[in-house]
């Protein structure tokens, strides 16, 4: 668990951040959402203390980051940014293993880890190890720059941006694999982004920062369905906000007993795409199936009623 | 069909054709009753009997013509090498046979329609080099080559009736003394700089303040004129000398080598320290983010990061050093710090062409050697990202 207490950043006289307090549940991805100059990289970069507050506090698993030597702790928190900050003269493997070198593992114990680290991000080893990252793709360098700040197991991983160099279909499929590898290890993760449908797409909690406060902090739903403020409205987009509660909700929620005509759905598939292929199709409702066998069906109505209420900001 | 013949034939292999035939018109050397006097000068076809000059003219003339087609650059630069192999046969057979019966003083001097056709058969190589565009190690094995030729035409003695060489013979064991104290100079103030300047561009790298105050004074002393700056250190040294007790019995004095060296180094400071500054800053910063958001000390990050990256940026000012030395070394032969320029000041007050060349030639290839081997060393330190990819 990672607390943030209270914690401020004045330059020249004019508060960054702003008395931010907010507490980050252990396995899981909280995302910062805000527009540039809203003070969310600078919140990241204090706990890794890249910025020193210039008051409150931090605290990982209770202990207090001031507690511990600035590239102590940095090591123990894995950091990935935009734009990757692969060493560019550097293969692969030794750009991965270079936290776990800092912190004095063996050899064996590096390389294991480099392997595994690799197959973890369908990037076979024995092809990849010795490339330099001038020679991987731009998706495939954002993943070598994941996997080397989740290489000594860290308590925490910060990423700011990480996915802002992408182009929209890379970055779309590096956002399923950083949920998958975030599932498979359980890791907490703390990420910034000014995407406001990828911080819903990505984060158990969003957190929405504008000019140095923290303004809403909450469950995807929750900032959708209640937006604090009408910056966070305008953040979750007026018009477009029925649509993205939508994709927030998987099928299963709302299937009812009953058959329809037509091509079944999967059940894990979110209501939003349910809306698509209602309209798309001209049916009003839609069989719905798990592994193949067909589970009951979903009707245009409910879908309807899910969505309501949320067009308008309070 | 205009567009075939431009395809076919290299348009700089046409130009140095032409301007070939054009050089060949020149002096190709010049006969002078002694070495003071100026000489007279002989076209290539008067140089000796005509059963030597054809075959020597029919290869250099297949030389240029071997430079012409476009899309054979290993054969154009074959017609470079065979050209240059035929100008030093001309020469060999020139020099000797216009000696004979020319009196026991009469020198045979390089001319003008040598040097030109030098020139245009270099560039041809060049041209033809580019093409190729070869690695460093080929480049490496290309310059060892061609060192190679040039001290086997030296070793062979093929040239001893040229002027420059009679000079060179009456001057042996001090051309040798002059070259050792040459490269003393040269490559020991490039040591000395390296050695001071590489600190100084970390802790200016590291403090902006000492940064803002050393970069424009070594700028300063970098305008100062050659001439000025070695004129500088003779009432400086000698001051030292007289005043600082002991000084004198170290060797330091107002003339000679300690003065020379000391004005080479103060001109290396500024390429070394400037470019270790520019060569720490052109790590990427986004990269230097993450080496520190990862937890590496600040000692870590130069080493492992900074430095290994700058070092490309580094050695080319070291190279900058080198060449500028070599060159500048010319000038210490003024104040008595020895060196080749030595010859070419005793060459200028005796109006002695080919004493001075004895001076020049050797400053030149030496420069044009360690520009050459700089560049393949800048170059195989490039990072593997950029070598491979």
């Amino acid at each position: 668990m990672i607390e943030i207490d209270n914690i401020t950043k004045v330059y020249d006289g004019r508060a960054a951040v702003d008395s931010v307090s907010m507490t980050i549940e252990s396995a899981t991805i909280t995302a910062i959402v805000g527009t540039s100059g809203s003070g969310k990289s600078t919140l990241l970069r204090m706990i890794n203390r890249l910025v020193e507050p210039t008051s409150g506090e931090v605290r990982i698993n209770g202990e207090l980051t001031t507690d511990l030597e600035k590239n102590a702790l940095r090591r123990r928190i894995g950091y990935a940014i935009q734009g990757h900050g692969l060493f560019p003269h550097h293969t692969v493997a030794r750009n991965i293993g270079a936290v776990p070198q800092l912190l004095g593992w063996s050899k064996d114990k590096i390389s294991d880890r480099i392997n595994e680290l690799l197959n973890l991000f369908s990037m076979p080893p024995e092809e990849f190890r010795d490339r330099y990252p001038a020679e991987l793709s731009g998706g495939q360098q954002q993943r070598v720059g994941v996997a080397r700040a989740l290489a000594s197991r860290p308590d925490l991983l910060l990423m700011d941006e990480p996915f802002g160099a992408l182009d929209p279909i890379i970055r779309t499929r590096a956002q399923a694999d950083l949920h998958r590898i975030q599932r498979t290890l359980g890791s907490t993760i703390l990420l910034v982004t000014h995407d406001m449908e990828e911080a819903i797409q990505l984060g158990d909690q969003v957190a929405v920062m504008d000019q140095g406060r923290l303004v809403q902090h909450g469950t995807p739903a929750d900032i959708i369905t209640s937006p604090a403020t009408r910056f966070v409205a305008e953040m979750v987009g007026g018009v477009d906000r029925p649509l993205r509660l939508l994709s927030l909700l998987p099928l299963s929620e709302i299937v009812e007993a009953g058959e329809a005509e037509g091509p079944p759905i999967n059940d894990q598939a979110s209501l939003r795409d349910a809306l698509s292929v209602c309209l798309g199709s001209g049916r009003n409702t839609l069989p719905v199936e798990r592994d193949g066998a067909l589970i009951g069906r979903v009707t245009l109505e409910a879908i309807r009623s899910r969505a309501e209420g949320t067009h308008e900001p309070r | 069909m205009p567009n075939r013949t431009s395809s076919f034939f290299s348009r700089p292999g046409l130009l140095f054709a032409v301007l070939g035939l054009v050089a060949l018109l020149a002096p190709f050397v010049t006969l002078a009753a002694n070495r003071i006097v100026a000489g007279v000068g002989v076209p290539v076809w008067d140089i000796a009997a005509a059963n030597t000059t054809i075959p020597g003219l029919a290869v250099l003339l297949a030389g240029l013509a071997l430079g012409l087609p476009a899309a054979l650059p290993k054969l154009r630069l074959l017609g470079a090498t065979v050209g240059v192999a035929a100008l030093v046969w001309l020469l060999m057979q020139g020099s000797t046979s216009l000696l004979e019966g020319a009196g026991p003083y009469a020198r045979v001097s390089l001319g003008s329609g040598f040097w030109c056709l030098l020139a245009i058969l270099l560039l041809l190589a060049a041209d033809a080099l580019s093409a190729l565009s070869p690695g460093p190690l080929m480049r490496a094995g290309l310059l060892v080559a061609a060192i190679i030729a040039l001290v086997l035409v030296l070793w062979s003695g093929a040239l001893a009736d040229l002027s420059i060489y009679r000079e060179y013979i009456s001057r042996h064991d001090a051309f040798f003394d002059a070259a050792q104290r040459h490269l003393g100079l040269a490559f020991g103030s490039l040591m000395v700089a390296a050695i001071t300047g590489f600190p100084l561009g970390v802790f200016c790298h590291h403090n902006e303040g000492l940064r803002g105050s050393v970069l424009p004074v070594l700028s300063f002393l970098q305008t100062i004129p050659s001439l000025a700056m070695f004129g500088i250190m003779i009432p400086l040294l000698a001051w030292v000398s007289s005043t600082i007790p002991g000084a004198k019995e170290l060797g330091v004095a107002g003339i000679g080598f300690l003065p020379a060296f000391l004005a080479l180094v103060i001109y290396s400071l500024l390429p070394v320290v400037a470019n270790t500054v520019a060569g720490l800053e052109a790590t990427p910063p986004v990269t230097l983010d993450a080496a520190r958001g990862m937890g590496m000390t600040r000692q870590q990050r130069l080493i492992q990061v900074q430095l290994p990256l700058g070092l490309p940026v580094m050695l080319a000012g070291l190279r900058i050093v080198l060449v500028q030395n070599i060159g500048l070394a010319v000038i210490a032969g003024l104040i008595g710090g020895g060196g080749f320029g030595t010859f070419v000041f005793q060459g200028l007050n005796q109006t002695a062409t080919d004493l001075i060349l004895l001076g020049a030639l050797p400053t030149v290839t030496l420069a044009l050697i360690s520009a050459i081997t700089m560049d393949i060393l800048v170059e195989l330190t490039r990072p593997n990202s950029v070598r491979h990819g």
